[in-house]
């Protein structure tokens, strides 16, 4: 290591005189530094990539193996004779744990490397780089509608807020489904909610994106999920609103105005992201309606479709709302008559 | 190393010293020795920690025991002994038997799961099954909040129990998510608090809305 060290300082100051004079070729420097001095640096040759730590750790094994494969040969020569057998049992023991502990340590090694290959979750981390302000005011952004179509509106690729949106929506309609009662067989309330507003999320941001795509709209799938997200905060007002308060025509204002008025945000960035009118007219109107009609069928479907105040707390006066009720022509029946005659009393 | 060039060592010097190292007070032998103790140690251990942890959550202070050592069997004990209690508590108890005990059983362990990447995703320096440890732990107040329902709700259930029920499980429900943040907020980036802790308010909402409209049959 001698010549070593003493050449390290030497090529230094080489260098250093010659980056003095080469500064403007910066690129230069390193090549002049290793090119400067005849002896290798032994400092370069330490490698510290992964692989050869494990090379040097399967060595190690395999001359551990040796070694136990050697005692154990020993050992079993020496079945026979006691005093010698104690001394080769303490030997072996001791070798086989710490067999043990390598073949622990090179399982734990490859385990965290499959591990990190394949549970990776930071493929999504840039979609949750936001701020608590920021969500407040994309929230808030949500129940505006932008009135500049002919610019194409700035969608921000976000996931923490829909993601959020969509599962305060499973709590409310969970709520609303214990409220009214609601019994499912063959599947769970939970199982019911969860699916429905996934479903509903997923379902239709792929399938507008593939509109999309057909009516050459400027936008990526996780704009729009992040849009259709961000709509669903109206839809979480007005069922959190509806589900306490039972009033039919509370419900239809909120249905038009806050539905509405998100429906008519995502509409108008659509637009703006669209060219032609055939285009647009289809984009727009698919969404619309698809967003317009969500909301009715979660009002309608896991609520009870009567007039007044629920009593949850004397227990089931009235027969439950019951989803299963296709096939009992009464209950279907009546639940029409219900809703006709609320619709009739509304309008 | 101009100065060591003229240092010599004669051959007729004998070098001594002392080559070994100190053994320290652990040896290798202690380290499989619990397997040589019988299993009422092991089990009495294993209660201790589960039980100083439990101690921990009901007065939440700023200690690191329920991080640092984190263990799954008082989540487990405390997520199967909700589920089992909150069975049979709809109108058909014919077949919603088993479908309510998967149901609080994957709500639980799925809700965690969710929060804990959640809380990752944003920047958070906790492992995944430290804070699935914590989240599990600060299920103990609704599960007392249960088990307190079930009393209340075996004198009566007009109104009155209903207020009773009511005031108990938002009392723990509060319990929980302040326990629950004052663990893993120091995690999180000061700024970013809220956007954590509005998921964990999530979870025990929902775990306290299904305990609070829980009605026997």
């Amino acid at each position: 290591a001698g010549p070593c060290i003493m050449s390290a300082p030497g090529a230094a100051a080489a260098g250093g005189g010659r980056s003095a004079a080469a500064a403007e070729w910066g690129g230069f420097e390193d090549n002049m530094q290793g090119g400067g001095s005849a002896v290798i640096d032994m400092e370069n040759m330490d490698d510290t990539s992964g692989s050869s730590f494990e090379d040097m750790g399967e060595m190690h094994q395999r001359m551990k193996e040796e070694e136990e494969e050697e005692a154990e040969g020993e050992a079993g020569a020496a079945d026979e004779e006691d005093g010698e057998f104690l001394g080769m049992k303490g030997l072996r023991g001791q070798l086989g744990r710490q067999v043990a502990d390598q073949m622990w340590q090179v399982g734990k090694r490859q385990a965290s490397r499959a591990f990190s290959l394949y549970a990776n979750i930071d493929i999504l981390r840039p979609y949750f780089d936001v701020e608590p302000v920021q969500v407040r005011a994309r929230l808030l952004e949500s129940m505006i509608p932008v009135k500049m179509i002919n610019f194409p509106q700035k969608i921000a690729g976000e996931l923490y807020g829909p993601l959020m949106l969509v599962f305060t929506l499973v709590a409310i309609l969970l709520h609303g489904m214990k409220t009214s009662d609601t019994i499912i067989r063959e599947g769970t309330l939970m199982g019911t909610a969860i699916g429905t507003c996934f479903g509903y999320w997923l379902g239709v941001s792929s399938f507008i994106y593939f509109l999309a795509y057909l009516c050459n709209a400027q936008i990526t799938m996780v704009q729009m999920l992040s849009l259709l997200g961000y709509g669903l905060f109206g839809h979480c007002i007005t069922l959190f609103v509806t589900y306490n308060i039972h009033f039919h025509s509370l419900f239809y204002i909120f249905w038009l105005g806050v539905g509405g008025l998100s429906t008519l945000r995502m509409v108008a960035v659509l637009v703006s992201r669209t060219v032609g009118h055939t285009q647009r007219l289809i984009l727009c109107g698919t969404l619309a309606a698809l967003h317009m009609l969500f909301l009715l069928y979660l009002h309608f479907a896991y609520h009870k479709v009567v007039e007044g105040i629920l009593d949850t707390l004397e227990g089931p006066n009235m027969p439950p709302f019951q989803r299963v009720a296709r096939d009992i022509p009464i209950v279907s029946s009546a639940v029409l008559n219900t809703t006709a005659k609320a619709v009739a009393l509304t309008l | 190393f101009a100065g060591l060039a003229d240092v010599s060592i004669s051959e007729d010097i004998p070098v001594e010293g002392e080559i070994t190292v100190p053994v320290g007070s652990r040896s290798p032998d202690e380290d499989y020795s619990t397997l040589d103790e019988p299993v009422r140690d092991t089990i009495m251990r294993d209660l201790k920690a589960v039980g100083k942890k439990f101690v921990h959550v009901m007065y939440p202070k700023k200690s690191s025991a329920l991080l640092r050592d984190w263990d799954l069997w008082g989540p487990l004990v405390l997520c199967v002994s909700l589920a089992l209690m909150l069975q049979g508590g709809s109108a058909d108890s014919k077949d919603d038997g088993g479908p309510q005990f998967a149901e609080v059983f994957v709500i639980i362990w799925f809700g965690a799961v969710v929060i804990t990447l959640n809380s990752k995703l944003l920047g958070g320096t906790i492992s995944f099954f430290q804070s699935l440890c914590v989240l599990g732990y600060c299920v103990l107040p609704l599960t007392v909040a249960m088990l307190v329902c079930r009393l209340v709700l075996l004198a009566g259930s007009g109104t009155v129990s209903f207020v009773i029920r009511l005031i108990v499980v938002v009392a723990m429900f509060g319990w929980s998510t302040l326990a629950s943040t004052a663990f893993l907020a120091d995690s999180q980036p000061p700024n970013r608090k809220a956007l954590v802790v509005y998921p964990i308010f999530l979870f025990y909402f929902v775990i306290s809305w299904m305990i609070l409209t829980f009605t026997p049959q």
